[in-house]
């Protein structure tokens, strides 16, 4: 997905990192990993640290880090390019699920040509960019971390714990405690989802799923706007 | 972090949450927390958890613990980015600390 921005912007001094919140492991992101065939390091983090770490809480979501190691933009909605699906035409002869999927991910508030200029701006600018934040501000637009939040996060560390131990039924009983903490936490739920065996319904066991809680958040909502 | 028993290895402690401890106390980017009656060796869970605001969590069926991130705060209490170490595609550990010198960007995804 950043191979090609990669290619553009190394000669001028960016380096991309990609992470893969992939519980199933480098088994999972092979796939996709082998298909892009990156020349930028392509890490795999089964424990969601880069959630716990930096407040990622939705993919693909870009942090920008300067040559001093210090974070000049917090996690955001960080597409390389504009995808596909937000301009898909809409066939007649869709089913109504498939038809109302079609339109809500054309409704997604994704505006990768912004991200991208402000990046290429950064790398050209350094530290005048207007894009490069100030620690404080950086802080500032971090996202809070609330009891219930931290919370969470320890819940989704046990079931991932549990879950790759083989204790289904525990880790699903852990990662529903994450869930009820942090609803608008996708990267635990839509994992979470992930990991249910054929058959198994997100609806049944989590009491949610993706149509389901992007029509209660509304898929504006789904990524919140840039704010560059 | 998982926890097995409620004492704790500081070096594991640091390498897993970025809190050091010091002299002064557990000590993460410019913030100091004193640890009064903290003893040399392993330290105690619960009074970390208590004094660093971590949520502290228990699995009764596995007997396993799990230190969650300090709350009340911001995901960032710092600018200074933490020192992420994963694996590559390959298995090996890479760190973000090895770009220093460089602009970063990290671009977290899933296959999901």
């Amino acid at each position: 997905m950043w191979q090609e921005l990669y290619t553009e912007l190394r000669p001028h001094g960016l380096e991309i990192v990609t992470v893969a919140l992939d519980t199933g492991g480098i088994t999972a992101a092979r796939p996709w990993i082998e298909a892009a065939s990156p020349m930028h390091p392509s890490l795999v983090d089964e424990a969601h640290v880069v959630g716990e770490l930096f407040g990622v809480t939705n993919v693909p979501s870009g942090v920008w880090i300067d040559e001093d190691g210090m974070i000049v933009r917090p996690p955001e909605t960080s597409y390389p390019r504009r995808p596909d699906f937000l301009d898909a035409p809409i066939p007649d002869d869709l089913t109504p699920e498939r038809r109302e999927r079609v339109e809500v991910v054309r409704k997604l508030r994704i505006d990768a040509e912004l991200y991208v200029e402000a990046l290429r701006d950064w790398v050209r600018e350094g530290a005048r960019s207007r894009y490069a934040l100030s620690p404080d501000e950086v802080i500032r637009r971090s996202r809070p971390r609330p009891v219930a939040e931290a919370e969470a996060a320890a819940y989704f560390e046990l079931g991932k714990h549990l879950h790759l131990a083989g204790r289904r039924e525990d880790a699903v009983r852990c990662f529903r405690e994450a869930y009820r903490r942090q609803p608008d936490n996708w990267t635990y739920k839509r994992q979470a989802w992930n990991l249910l065996l054929p058959g198994e319904s997100p609806l049944e066991v989590y009491g949610g799923d993706w149509m389901t809680d992007v029509r209660r958040t509304g898929a504006e909502n789904y990524y919140p706007p840039l704010d560059m | 972090m998982i926890l097995e028993t409620l004492r704790i290895d500081p070096a594991e402690l640091e390498r897993r949450t970025g809190w050091a401890i010091k002299p002064e106390g557990a000590c993460k980017d410019d913030r100091c927390v004193p640890l009064p009656g903290a003893e040399t060796g392993l330290l105690d869970v619960q009074m970390l958890a208590e004094r660093l605001g971590m949520p502290l969590i228990h699995d009764e069926p596995s007997g396993l613990w799990c230190l969650g991130p300090e709350a009340g705060g911001k995901a960032l209490s710092s600018a200074r980015a933490p020192d992420l170490a994963l694996p590559d595609a390959t298995g090996r550990e890479f760190r973000l600390s090895s770009l220093r010198g460089r602009k970063v960007l990290l671009a977290a995804w899933a296959s999901w």
